[in-house]
Formats: structure tokens, sequence, C-alpha cells
């Protein structure tokens, strides 16, 4: 990472503003986990525990005019975007004041006024950025875009051709990978190929990795992604790794497997077991191996959740050491400010799901 | 005889299936984990999990079918197939034509549909009208585990390519996956009989194009599949104790389309009520209309169908998916008369 003095006058990351927000945005799902597991938000719920610092790192120092293409984790990058809490999580309860009337959920978040728009189709944010990228192109130079998408989607055909368009056209389009090595269920060194980072290249677009637990770090590969793509000279990739702490949805069956094991034996061993002891199909040898990689799964993880990948900590290890004080008060006016939406939204509640 | 789930009847004629003809194997993503049982009984071979990449492998699994294979490869949400059609609509379906009838496609699409657990308009479509609306596609939409699971055999047996199609709400599995997560603070109106349901111990396949009379009716016949099955014959018995007489018919294949049930229920009574959770313009229920007009029937005609995007709220979504209560209210109103 280049962090020598940058020519335009890099500043230097404030710690203590990218922290505020993530610590903000961590609450805030924290506090979007308990109304889902009390049954208030229907469906999937995909949360960006974990992606907290690299959306910090990026999105604080985004533009009026600037654009975001968001995946099925829209949360964090719509709140510090400057989206209304209370708006999100009405729009999470299915309410008519909900973002969008309650007719689009957490997966379609949508919001025209700061060009932010979501979706539900893994890959799909890459073809948006390269669209609000042209528009902002020939509209309002000197914009850009940011395609938010997981290391699964970086598999999607419409996702890499739109990282040739963006490069043959010049796109101001800062492709961001949130790599966190599994694509649902499945690990990405079974599911891709060759070399991340290389692909990017190969299309042509700067790319840059970072350790995405980092905000530091992200924030200052944002800056040069951001000063490459404003001054014209096209699309940048970032690949920042980092974990989800809730797996890939809430109620992740690879997590489950210890947090509930008597429902997780019930709903997923039983039937592996079953199958195992079928007449036909693969000899013992294989279906042994099946076995195996299932719990080679749920371990790899399980210690990659434990892992010290929680962005959170290592920023506030740092700060806790500068000024300790300050960060409580931080953190208690942050608490208190979400509480607060938390207690308006379900005070106003409609009927219960 | 025995009492199974309907996703696991699904699995357990695939799996009967697979464990006959070697050739036959499960691309997807995350299938492994999603058809444990198959995975481990199958091994990593047969049971393969793929990158998110479904232009890749569904385009895939057509050319491997023409080649020798027989794949069954699962579109996680049929919401999803918009990613990768093109292996669909131009080439699976086409390739017996083109090929003047020389190379057939023998694929099965497996894939889930529909709503009713609040999950929203990308992930809660029915799409089943617009896939059959593709000359060389069968699409089939099994209400309860007995046809799921003799479905997906003739889908099997099939030299041409099917799309299998499995309501989550009748599926507890995915519902469990997509809906709840575990959770038990969250409830659904889970039709039973749809749910779970009696099974044969040795599966047999169950032809294509043949509609099954769920209920008969004197005054009304309402035309349905998939969930809306249940939904119809719940408004059945409602309007029985109104003096109403509403037959029931399970389409269970929409292509292809059993005319010839169709035709002799609404000529019986004069009157057909299409109950679909696909979108309502330029699909399935005027389709159905079509059919029964250009046999000559006279007939009244009503719909209730999905009219709009399905909006995420659990209540606007009740209000969007037919529901018994817009069944009986169409089977009620004075144009009936």
């Amino acid at each position: 990472m280049n962090r020598s003095p940058d020519k335009a006058g890099q500043r230097s990351p404030d710690l203590w503003s990218l922290y505020e927000w993530m610590f903000k945005s961590r609450i805030f799902e924290e506090a979007v986990r308990q109304i889902w597991k009390d049954g208030k938000i229907s469906g999937e719920m995909h949360l960006g525990l974990g992606e907290e610092a690299i959306v910090a790192g990026i999105v604080s120092q985004l533009i009026e005019g600037d654009a975001l293409a968001l995946d099925h984790r829209g949360t964090p990058p719509m709140l510090m975007r400057g989206v209304d809490p209370l708006g999100l999580l009405r729009e999470f309860m299915g309410r008519p004041d909900g973002l969008c009337g309650g007719r689009g959920g957490h997966m379609h978040l949508f919001a025209p006024e700061r060009l932010a728009a979501s979706s539900g189709i893994v890959g799909a944010s890459g073809p948006a950025a390269a669209g609000f990228a042209l528009a902002g192109q020939m509209l309002r130079p000197g914009t850009v875009s940011v395609a938010f998408f997981g290391d699964g989607a970086i598999n999607a055909g419409m996702l890499l051709e739109s990282m040739n368009l963006a490069a043959v056209w010049k796109l101001p389009v800062i492709f961001v990978c949130k790599d966190n090595d599994w694509a649902i269920t499945t690990p990405a060194s079974t599911a891709v190929g060759g070399n991340v980072l290389a692909r990017a290249q190969a299309f042509g677009l700067k790319a840059i990795e970072v350790d995405g637990a980092e905000v530091g770090a992200v924030w200052s590969a944002a800056g040069e992604a951001l000063r490459h793509a404003r001054a014209g000279h096209g699309p940048v990739f970032i690949r920042a790794h980092c974990v989800h702490l809730e797996g890939h949805f809430l109620g992740d069956g690879l997590l489950d497997t210890f947090r509930r094991p008597v429902y997780s034996f019930r709903k997923r061993t039983w039937p592996m077991v079953r199958g195992f002891f079928r007449r036909g199909g693969a000899p013992w040898i294989e279906r042994i191996a099946s076995l195996r990689q299932i719990l080679g799964g749920v371990l790899a993880m399980q210690s990659q959740t434990a892992r010290q990948g929680d962005p959170l900590r290592r920023t506030r290890q740092v700060l806790a050491e500068k000024d300790a004080y300050r960060l409580a008060a931080l953190e208690s006016s942050v608490r208190l400010k979400i509480q607060e939406c938390v207690a308006i939204a379900l005070a106003s509640q409609g009927r219960a799901l | 005889m025995r009492r199974i789930s309907f996703s696991d009847a699904i699995d357990d004629a695939l799996g009967q299936a697979m464990a006959a003809d070697p050739r036959l194997i499960l691309v997807g993503e995350d299938v492994q984990g999603l058809h444990a049982g198959l995975f481990v009984r199958f091994g990593r071979q047969r049971v393969r999990n793929t990158p998110i990449s479904e232009a890749a492998f569904l385009g895939a699994a057509v050319a491997a079918s023409m080649a020798g294979l027989r794949p069954v490869a699962e579109i996680m949400l049929v919401d999803f197939i918009g990613v990768a059609i093109d292996a669909l609509l131009n080439h699976a379906a086409k390739v017996e034509a083109f090929s003047g009838g020389r190379w057939q496609v023998p694929l099965v699409v497996r894939t889930t549909c529909g709503g009713g657990y609040g999950d929203g308009g990308q992930h809660e479509q029915s799409l089943w009208g617009w896939l059959a609306h593709i000359p060389g596609l069968s699409v089939v939409v099994p209400s309860i585990p007995a046809d799921a699971g003799g479905l997906m055999l003739a889908a099997l047996e099939l030299r041409s390519p099917v799309v299998f199609m499995e309501h989550k709400l009748l599926s507890s599995r995915w519902l469990d996956f997509l809906g709840s997560g575990g959770r038990e603070t969250v409830t659904y109106d889970i039709p039973a009989e749809g749910a779970r349901g009696f099974a044969p111990d040795i599966w047999e396949p169950l032809a294509m194009g043949t509609a099954a009379v769920r209920r008969d009716g004197s005054d009304l016949t309402i035309v349905t599949l998939g969930v809306g099955v249940h939904r119809a014959l719940q408004a059945a018995a409602i309007l029985e104790r109104q003096g109403i007489s509403a037959g029931v018919v399970d389409l269970r294949s929409v292509s292809p389309l059993d005319k010839g049930t169709l035709c002799k229920e609404v000529g019986r009574t004069g009157r057909m009520l299409v109950v679909d959770e696909d979108y309502e313009s330029f699909g399935l229920s005027g389709e159905l209309a079509a059919v029964a007009l250009e046999a000559g029937l006279v007939f009244k005609y009503a719909r209730v169908c999905t009219q709009t995007t399905i909006p995420y709220a659990r209540n606007f979504e009740d209000q969007t998916l037919p529901s018994v209560e817009r069944i009986v209210r169409a089977c009620t109103s004075e144009r009936w008369i």
C-alpha cells in the first residue's frame, strides 16, 4: 500500500469518523438481527456484519453525484451514504412508511436522490455500476460509481462483461469485491479459477488488493482508486478480504451446526445419514468423502467467523489506546440514536408478520 | 405407501433414478448442501456444486445432455433463470427442431418458484407461463408429493428439456432455507396436503400433460396449479356452504397442457375461473381461455392471478398473490350469474 503523501494533498484517514460509521452500521444491523429473529422481518436477511470497514473506507469518500450499485447486502452502504436508518428499518419491517413503501425489502433498496440502487441477483451490481458511470461520465464529469459484490459474483458473466465494458469505455467505476472466500456454502477454492486480481488486470483495470478488516488501509486504497477514476483514467478493481460474521445470511446452515445442534441435526444431518445408508449409489469410500467434505465446510466456516477478522475490534483497539473516554462517549451516543430509532419503528409497527 | 414431504419426494424420486442410471448427474449452486442426502449417497462426481455462473452451467448442461449425460441442472430460484435464459430459449428448446429431429436435449432444469413467505418480487416469481411460451420446453408444476416424485421421473425419462418447478411454500426445505431461516417466530399459510402426503415406495413416472380433477363441481370449474390448487380447494369448500358447486382441475403441467380435461370440465359447467400465481397478462390464464374458445366452447370466464410485481411486505404480498378470499370473491361475483 502506498502511504506516501499524495500530490493532491492526501489526508490521513480519520479513524474516529470511520469508526463511528462502522459502529453505527454494526449496532443497527445487530438490532435488525434481533427484530428478524423476533419474526418482525420476513424472508431472508443478509447482513453486512464483517464488511463495515470496506464500506466505510469507500463510501465515506464519495461526493455528491457519485452512484452506488449494491448487492443483497445493501444496508451498510445505504446507511453510510446517509439514508435514514428509520426508513431502512421500516422498509425491512414491510411498512408503508419504509424507504420504498415496504415493497422492496432489504435486498431491493433504492434511494434515487443518492443514486443508490440494489439487487438480489448476484453480479447485477456490475452492469448497474457501468451504467451509472456512463451517465456520470456524460452528465456529471468527475463523479464515479461504485459496485459492491462478493467473491461469489466474480464468476457471474455479467460482472466480467461489465468490467470489460468499463475498461474499453474508460468508465469511472470502482468495482469492489468483498471477498470472504465463500459463495453461500461453496468455498472459493472449489469455485474460483485462477486469481481474482489477475482477472481484473487482464481486462485492463487498475487492481488493488487490501485487507478489508483494516479500515485505514481500505480508506487509502479507495482514495487511490477514486483519484484514478475521477481523473478519467478508467475503472479500478479493489479486492478487499473480509469475513461474514453471520455467514451468508441469518440462519446460515453451516454456522447453525454448532449454534443450534439439535435443530440442525433434525433438519440437515439426518437427511445425510439416511442418504449415507441408502442402497444404490456411490461406493462407501466416496460417501465417506462427501461426509468429510460437509464436515470440513462446517469447520472452516466456524473457524473463519471466529477468527480475528472483525473489523470493528481492530479499529476499536487502536482508538481505545488513543482516548478511551472519547471512544466510550462516541459509542454510547451512537447506541442511543439507534435505540431510539428501533424504539420508534417498533412502537409504530403494523400487523405482525 | 408412506408419508413423505414434498421436497423429500422429489429428491427420493431423483435418487431412485440416479441409482438406476449412472449417466444422471445433479449440478447447481450449493446442491451438495441443499441436497446433502443425494450428495452423500452419490458422491461429488455426480452431485456437483457450481460457481454462481448460471449461464455457464445451464448452457453446459444443455450440451452435456446432447453428448450422453442426463443432467439435472438446478437453478436455485426461477427468478435467477434470467441470467441464463439463453441456454433454454435459444438452445435447449431449439436443438431438436434445428437438427431436424436428429439431436435431442434430455435435460431437466429443476428450480423453485412461488411466493407467500415475504422474500420480495425478485425471489418469488412463478414464470411458468413465460417459460412454457417457448416451443420445445415442457414445464411441470406439481402440487402434491405423489405427483412431484412421479413427474420428476417422467421428466427424467423424456428425451426433451423439461423445467421442473418446485413451489417453495410446499417445500419445507426451501421454506426453511429462504423463509424462516430456522425461526419459529414466523408463520406461513402452508397447504398441509401439499407439503406432506402419501407416496409409493417405488416411484412410477406420471405422464406429463395429464391434469387431475381434484374436486367435482357442477356450477363452475376452477383451473389451477401448484399452490393455487390448495387455495382453490379451500375456496370450493367455502363456496359449497354458499350453495355453489365448484370443481377444481389441477393442471400439473403447463406444457404439455391437458386440453382434453380442461375442455371437458369447462364444457360441463360453462364457467371457467383460472387461479394462476403467475402474471396475469399474456400468460397461462389467457392461454386457457384461448384453448377452450378454439375448442368451440361457450363459457363464462374470470381469473385470479398476480397482476403486479410481488411486494415484499407480507400484507401487500397477501393481496397480490391469489388467495382463498380473492377466489371466493371472483366465484360469487355477479358476472357469473
